[in-house]
């Protein structure tokens, strides 16, 4: 991804190679780090407890023992399953992760594509997800996986509206969909003429960011948000059939799309790559080496954020979980967008 | 309290608690989660068990008369006592020879046991006593069966009795020197 100045000389082929282990190592890598520091550590410490320490230091390859213990598990189909759409399902959640992280940039040449689109084009695959889950939750045969696929899928589609609305405010802001070119609208800004931390959209977008956190949340179905998989009532919702690999495979698409969500609000609330280092130009060929250990430190945080609100809040009822999208986060998101138009033009 | 204060004191306290099991002294901003957290890591430290502790029950066997009280108390009949009637000298010399029961098994079966300690309570001889060790795990289950030795071993290892606490029933158990 960094020595993008061979990659014009390469075949075909191996910078497709490139771009792939490019994509797993951030999709992946990315994953198993935040599971590690949120998942097993900071919640812990929530609880006041040590999470694992036994398998090497601090526990830091406990991880790689679950992984295996996962991979040993038989593959099992429940005897009504329709096998096909069983199988495919947990690819399907998987593919919407690794379609995301095509968009995010890592710095001024380092990014898997550079389209005109690239937000609309997230926006856009993430809802493939949806596909995958109602595929898992019909194809299990079972009342606790239909049940869990179909609450899913209203919330993701109840979700879905404020997330695209709240990205809305920062295209204006921005004038562009493209991911890079929202990471130069905020390093080359100003706020009030002072222009020393550029113009991060957190600060002029904050009711967008919180709408978006909120909604990725709910997209994510983590803990405030988790009807879908509410283990009290349908054991774990569309998972409830799946074992071994397949059940890891919807584990990894979990803390992966929290991973790559985390990337993309970075990308439009936070500056992305970018960071206010004196002394770097935004093209510098420096930053293609340090973006992507900006973007790692933004994600880790905004994740942060989202597990601490997951292991802090309980459960939405199903009606409040609605109504929290439709009567409250959606106009507001729709007020935003108006008083961000307004405002753009005045200024 | 409104929605919002709510859900910033929720957070509040996950995040107080995390800073507290991170940094466990305020001065010092070295992480120390080990120090912080209440977790004992329990092959490498071992807690001190809490008074009347119930790990183990142990058999002083000479206040043992059979008397099989607590073999048909023992809601799971875990415990098996054989015993046999034998003469013992009189009590004073030219009296009749008295009559006692001797043991001949006493086992307890700790696979079946579900520690109530409801035959420790029954038995009129104080011959039954809690212990906290509780480190008696077998590779084999058939060893969970302890016999009268083993249970006797486990008498070195009950406490002095502790008084109550105040406001509770007074009865108090004698636990015999060794």
């Amino acid at each position: 991804m960094t020595d993008v100045a061979i990659l014009g000389e390469l075949a075909y082929w191996q910078q497709t190679g490139i771009r792939v282990g490019a994509g797993l190592a951030a999709v992946l890598l990315v994953a198993g780090t935040l599971v590690y520091l949120h998942l097993f550590k900071l919640v812990s410490f929530m609880q006041s407890r040590l999470g694992p320490m036994e398998a090497g230091p601090f526990g830091s390859l406990q991880l790689l023992a679950e992984v295996g213990k996962f991979l040993q598990k038989e593959d099992i189909f429940p005897r009504k399953a329709d096998r096909f759409v069983f199988a495919a399902a947990p690819f399907v959640v998987l593919m919407s992760t690794f379609l995301l992280v095509v968009v995010v940039p890592g710095g001024p040449d380092a990014w898997f594509i550079d389209s005109e689109l690239g937000i609309y084009l997230a926006m856009a695959v993430s809802s493939v997800s949806v596909i995958g889950i109602l595929m898992a939750g019909w194809g299990s045969a079972s009342k606790y996986s239909l049940l869990g696929g179909l609450r899913a899928t209203g919330q993701l589609i109840a979700y879905e509206l404020p997330l695209i609305l709240a990205v809305i405010g920062v295209v204006i802001q921005a004038e562009t969909m493209n991911m890079q070119g929202i990471v130069r609208a905020q390093a080359e800004g100003e706020i009030f003429g002072w222009d020393g931390l550029g113009n991060p959209y957190i600060l002029t977008q904050f009711v967008a960011f919180v709408i978006f956190m909120i909604a990725m949340q709910a997209e994510l179905t983590q803990t405030p948000f988790d009807m879908p998989i509410a283990e009290s009532e349908l054991v774990t919702g569309y998972m409830t059939e799946y074992s071994g690999m397949r059940f890891l495979l919807f584990f990894i698409g979990e803390f992966a799309t929290a991973g790559v969500f985390s990337a993309i609000a970075s990308v439009l609330f936070l500056g992305g790559w970018w960071a206010p280092i004196p002394g770097l130009d935004f093209d510098d060929n420096v930053w293609n080496l340090l973006g992507p250990v900006v973007m790692l430190t933004k994600v880790v945080i905004l994740t942060f954020l989202i597990f601490w609100f997951r292991f802090t809040f309980p459960r939405f009822r199903e009606d409040q979980l609605q109504a929290l999208a439709w009567k409250f986060l959606i106009p507001l998101s729709l007020a935003n967008i108006v008083v961000t138009a307004v405002l753009k033009i005045v200024f | 309290m409104g929605l919002v204060p709510g859900l910033i004191k929720g957070l509040g306290v996950t995040g107080g608690t995390m800073l507290r099991t991170i940094f466990p002294d305020p001065k010092i901003p070295i992480p120390n989660p080990v120090k912080g957290a209440e977790t004992v890591q329990y092959p490498h430290e071992k807690e001190a068990p809490p008074t009347r502790a119930r790990g183990v029950i142990a058999l002083h066997e000479e206040n043992c008369t059979a008397c099989m009280l607590c073999a048909r108390e023992c809601p799971d009949w875990c415990i098996y006592i054989e015993g046999h009637k034998e003469k013992a000298p009189p009590r004073r010399a030219g009296g009749k020879p008295r009559q006692v029961n001797a043991l001949d098994r006493f086992d307890i079966d700790f696979a079946l046991c579900m520690y109530c300690g409801i035959c420790v309570e029954v038995c009129p001889f104080e011959a039954l006593f809690w212990s906290p060790e509780y480190e008696f795990s077998e590779p084999r289950i058939a060893d969970l069966l302890h016999d009268k030795s083993r249970l006797a071993e486990w008498m070195e290892t009950v406490p002095d009795f502790e008084p109550y606490e105040a406001g509770s029933e007074a009865k108090v158990k004698k636990v015999p020197a060794t």
